[in-house]
């Protein structure tokens, strides 16, 4: 007979945190400390050797930090999680992790602004390079890897191009060729898209969007999903001593969580992005109702991309919960559904009838939903990506990520549906003039 | 095959003399790992290799056989191929447990065993699976698949 398989609902709620040891305390301690004492001076060498498990320095690790981990890497069905200050650092974690001087990564085209600059920019200072494909293709990802590839990386879901990901198809292609793929999983969260299930090899979330989910607290998670062989050749740095930690092998020695341990290690304790105790507390908050608010985010989603496409100031809608959506059958096999419909996360854009002037009309004239960049909060956002987030990128990179001049993007929240529709409708009605 | 979390933690909890047949002396071998582990969560190791007199501050023994005293758990890091001789000595010194690390899979000894009546654990690793069950693990950010309303024991 085997253990009993515990679903989502029960696992965000329960995962990583049994009652605490100490005081019997039901609900996560925060363990606001930065040091852990050591019993003696050999359990002090035992814990840097890493023959024992504990705590030493909460950049390293850190018991309120390790129940979201865990949580996380129970949701995503992996084997391991490690937390960091945000999700660009938990991007830069997997990352450094894998690569070194001289490497290539193949990613989609169609990323999140920031994971554009991490690539073309800031490990290019560092020599590793980029190639950029289109994220529909699974075959161009295949014509992109070089001998010299270690990484092909891409967003389940785009934001804000809402470009789904063939995760599956792509991670033929990846393992093909002997490479991890690395799944930027933030905009469905692990309830609405399993990408380990569907092949992935490491999945990164910012952990600021849904799964803390009320726009109060920054932070990011990877987990690895333990099956990648790191031993396959390509990947000295998990399989030799480490210089960066006394020889240890991570690959021999702690097997199908032999990634985090090395992402542990040798990355985050050296660049010290480590999240804190208490925005790790903040953010399982947030993940013990994830569940329940996905399905109002969705459910709310579909209705305003419906409501959008009837409109007579509206060019054009995207949204992939929506029927008509040509990654529709994509959508249905790999995003969970809710009453025989797939649900697709808060997130939509569309155009403004009149362009851009309308567009930036449209924003100036909302009563509630709030201007910001951010996404994934119980409030309902919206903003003007060619303006802000991709900001920093010229107009045929903005193409490439799916940003055109005239997007609108909205996160939609949690509010009455009647309401928010009520707030589009107004704004929409100002932009007419 | 899926050993339930309520059969090891029996396992781990009533074998306390652990004999480690091919523990190795070199401290960052996986081997060394586990048997200071073990050590320092109050296990008793008896390291079983020919090549050395004592590892971990335990003398060594060249077999299983030369063992002077009860064994509960025999613990294998040796090849595949390596396992049915030990799984025989395991029964006749009348161990409780056979449990074959990471990797280590002879469905021939763990079938032996079985019939002999001992537990048999077949590609886990000891340490791995007392941290995982009795708290450290979790702090690595392991997934621990444990879902509990009971304080740690």
């Amino acid at each position: 007979m085997a253990d009993h398989v515990f679903k989502p609902e029960t696992l965000a709620i329960h995962a990583g945190q049994i009652p605490d040891a100490a005081t019997g305390a039901r609900a996560l301690p925060i363990y606001q400390t930065s040091s852990f004492v050591f019993d003696s001076a050999d359990h002090a060498a035992s814990l840097f050797n890493l023959q024992t498990f504990g705590n030493v320095y909460s950049r390293l690790s850190n018991p309120t930090v390790a129940a979201l981990e865990e949580r996380i890497a129970a949701l995503e069905g992996g084997r391991a999680g490690l937390a960091s200050a945000s999700g660009m650092a938990a991007e830069a974690m997997a990352l450094m992790t894998i690569l070194q001087h001289g490497d290539h990564v193949v990613a989609a085209g169609a990323l999140y602004g920031g994971s554009v600059s991490m690539l073309s920019v800031n490990l290019a200072k560092f020599g590793i390079t980029t190639t950029f494909v289109d994220a529909t293709r699974p075959e161009a990802f295949a014509a992109a890897i070089r001998p010299n590839t270690r990484a092909v990386f891409a967003e389940s879901l785009g934001n804000p191009s809402l470009v789904l990901l063939d995760v599956a198809a792509v991670a033929d292609v990846a393992h093909a060729h002997g490479l991890p793929l690395v799944i930027d999983n933030t905009v469905p969260s692990p309830y609405l898209c399993n990408p380990i299930a569907l092949g992935a090899d490491i999945v990164v979330h910012s952990a600021t969007k849904y799964l803390a989910g009320h726009g109060t607290t920054l932070g990011g998670v990877m987990v690895e999903s333990g099956k990648f062989p790191w031993d396959n050749g390509k990947f000295p740095g998990m399989t030799e001593p480490s210089p960066g930690y006394h020889g240890v092998k991570f690959y021999e020695t702690f097997g199908d969580f032999g990634f985090c341990m090395r992402a542990r290690m040798e990355t985050l304790r050296v660049y010290g992005a480590a999240l804190s105790p208490m925005n790790a507390w903040l953010i399982l908050q947030g993940v013990e109702t994830l569940p329940l608010r996905m399905e109002r985010h969705s459910r709310n989603a579909l209705a305003v991309a419906q409501f959008l496409e009837q409109h007579s100031r509206v060019e054009w809608v995207n949204y992939p919960g929506l029927p008509a959506h040509p990654q529709h059958p994509l959508v249905a096999k790999q995003m969970r559904a809710l009453d025989g419909a797939p649900m697709a996360s808060g997130l939509l854009a569309f155009g403004v009838l009149g362009g851009t002037a309308a567009g930036v009309k449209f924003i100036e004239s909302a009563q509630f939903m709030s201007h910001l960049v951010n996404i994934g909060d119980t409030r309902t956002l919206i903003s003007h990506p060619a303006t802000t987030t991709h900001r920093q990128l010229g107009e045929a990179q903005q193409r490439a990520a799916g940003v055109l001049p005239d997007m609108v993007r909205i996160s939609v929240g949690l509010e009455h549906i009647d309401d928010i529709l009520w707030d589009i409708d107004q704004a929409l009605h100002k932009t007419e003039t | 095959m899926q050993v339930q979390i309520a059969t090891l933690r029996r396992i781990l909890r009533d074998c306390r003399t652990v004999a480690i047949v091919g523990l190795s002396a070199d401290w960052h071998r996986p081997s060394n790992f586990v048997g200071k582990y073990l050590q320092q969560h109050g296990y008793r190791i008896v390291p079983v290799n020919p090549r050395y007199d004592s590892i971990l501050g335990e003398r060594c023994h060249a077999s299983l056989e030369d063992i002077p005293h009860a064994v509960d758990m025999v613990d294998v890091f040796r090849r595949t191929e390596d396992v049915l001789p030990i799984a025989r000595s395991a029964v006749a010194i009348g161990a409780k447990c056979l449990w074959q690390q990471i990797g280590v899979i002879n469905v021939e000894a763990d079938a032996l065993v079985r019939a002999a009546g001992l537990d048999s654990v077949m590609d886990r690793c000891v340490k791995i699976e007392h941290a995982r069950l009795f708290g450290g693990l979790h702090w690595a950010g392991v997934n621990t698949r444990v879902i509990s309303a009971r304080r740690p024991t």
